[in-house]
């Protein structure tokens, strides 16, 4: 069986005061675990806390020892008029362009701003799932992708990562029933 | 007019110093423009220029007092990080105010004052020069290791946290040796000359640069030329250099045909 990577029991996290939770679950290498849930349960929230990004009121998190986690966040910075490009981006998180879609892997040595809108977003997820990882966590990664973006991610995602393991967070439950080997619910 | 002194000796200390500092400035802007913080480099040339007086009045070296101001402003700039522009304006009014007051209650101070706001670039030793030299050696590959973790901070802020990293440290680094390397501009260069050399330059690298290490050497070519152009002018017409700097850089703006609205 493969190894545990993620414990969590009872999990209630916020900010200020408490918004969601509780969570238990445990994830595997190789597993996709899907997070569902009405909008304003807090799935975003609890993606957070599985890293330390806010603040955790509730419960334990229990991680396999020297876990690497990436985190793609939902809502980046306007990059307009930053002249980066795509390669160095990915340089930046050390994300390999191997695998990525050819509509994406011709254009790696233009500027970001020259990238059109699904194309960047989707570059800059690949900055964070094609990194050396043991653990990835996805907050509504099709945001804002266009289609062609959306159906190379689930066939990326649906495809087997057994040195890894995901967490996504997505009201698109097309994606969800699509790659996710197990689902959560998070009450709201 | 008079070109002919640009080949006196006597100002090639004074033309090699704003050099290495008009080199070295648009590299530190272009992780300011970055990181939204250009006007930190208005503040701390504000707050540079007024512990230069400071050190003045008190029969210390005027570079000494510079660079202890940009300290402290590095230091309150990392303390009032969520402050964010705020911070910088307060910083500007106090040292605005500190520095107005020692200029007109202190004779000595009056002269030194018109010498940091006119950018009397010339009065420039052999200890500028040194000092000069010293922070490119330092600054430059600093900048260097500090790039990635810059550049993650604004492209993917959770980088380093989601990996149980604190990239706090480096980041305050940056603002130190920002702080620092203003403060050595502003005491050579003047206040003005070393904003418009922080702001400008990379202003251009990022409209036209096809890369982030492109923009790292334009912005660099821009200040050097720039600055050349400006030492040039200002010495042959017997006009203060600061004024003249700002006015050839901001006139490269306009003649790149750039957009105001998206400065």
């Amino acid at each position: 069986m493969a190894e545990v990577l993620l414990r969590v029991t009872g999990l209630v996290a916020g900010y200020a005061a408490p918004v969601a939770g509780p969570l238990g679950f445990e994830l595997r290498r190789g597993e996709i675990l899907g997070l569902a849930g009405p909008n304003g349960a807090g799935k975003s929230t609890l993606l957070k806390a599985l890293w330390g990004g806010v603040r955790v009121f509730g419960g334990h998190i229990e991680k396999a020892p020297g876990l690497a986690i990436s985190h793609q966040a939902q809502g980046f910075d306007d990059l307009r008029g930053v002249p980066l490009t795509g390669r160095e981006l990915l340089g930046l998180t050390g994300a390999t362009p191997d695998g990525l879609p050819p509509w994406l892997a011709g254009r790696l040595g233009e500027r970001l701003d020259r990238l059109s809108g699904g194309q960047l977003q989707f570059l800059r997820l690949w900055a964070c799932l094609a990194v050396p990882a043991d653990l990835i966590l996805l907050d509504e990664p099709t945001n804002n992708l266009d289609r062609a973006g959306v159906a190379y991610l689930a066939d990326w995602l649906g495809r087997a990562h057994s040195g890894q393991g995901i967490v996504v967070v997505s009201h698109d439950h097309g994606l969800i029933d699509a790659v996710c080997t197990r689902v959560v619910e998070v009450g709201a | 007019m008079n070109f002919d002194l640009l080949l006196d000796p006597l100002f090639r200390v004074p033309f090699l110093t704003g050099l290495l500092l008009a080199a070295l400035l648009p590299l530190i802007g272009m992780y300011l423009r970055l990181r939204h913080e250009w006007l930190a480099a208005l503040a701390f040339a504000q707050m540079a220029s007024a512990g230069a007086l400071l050190a003045m009045v008190a029969g210390w070296p005027m570079i000494l007092g510079g660079v202890l101001a940009a300290l402290v402003a590095a230091l309150a700039k990392g303390l009032m990080a969520r402050a964010g522009a705020g911070a910088y304006a307060l910083m500007m009014l106090l040292a605005w105010g500190g520095g107005v007051l020692l200029v007109a209650n202190h004779p000595l101070a009056e002269q030194a004052g018109h010498a940091l706001f006119d950018g009397q670039l010339y009065f420039t030793g052999d200890g500028h020069l040194l000092a000069a030299g010293i922070a490119c050696a330092v600054v430059v590959p600093l900048l260097s290791w500090l790039s990635r973790p810059l550049l993650l901070g604004r492209l993917f802020p959770e980088f380093y946290r989601a990996r149980g990293l604190d990239a706090r440290p480096r980041l305050m680094l940056f603002d130190l040796i920002a702080g620092l390397s203003v403060a050595l501009a502003t005491v050579s260069l003047g206040v003005m000359a070393a904003f418009a050399l922080v702001f400008v330059p990379p202003l251009v690298a990022y409209r036209f640069a096809r890369s982030w290490r492109a923009g790292m050497a334009l912005s660099a070519v821009i200040g050097m030329g720039g600055y050349s152009v400006s030492f040039a002018v200002s010495l042959g017409l017997d006009q203060p250099f600061g004024p003249v700097c700002a006015v050839v850089l901001v006139m490269l703006v306009a003649s790149a045909s750039l957009d105001p609205s998206r400065m």
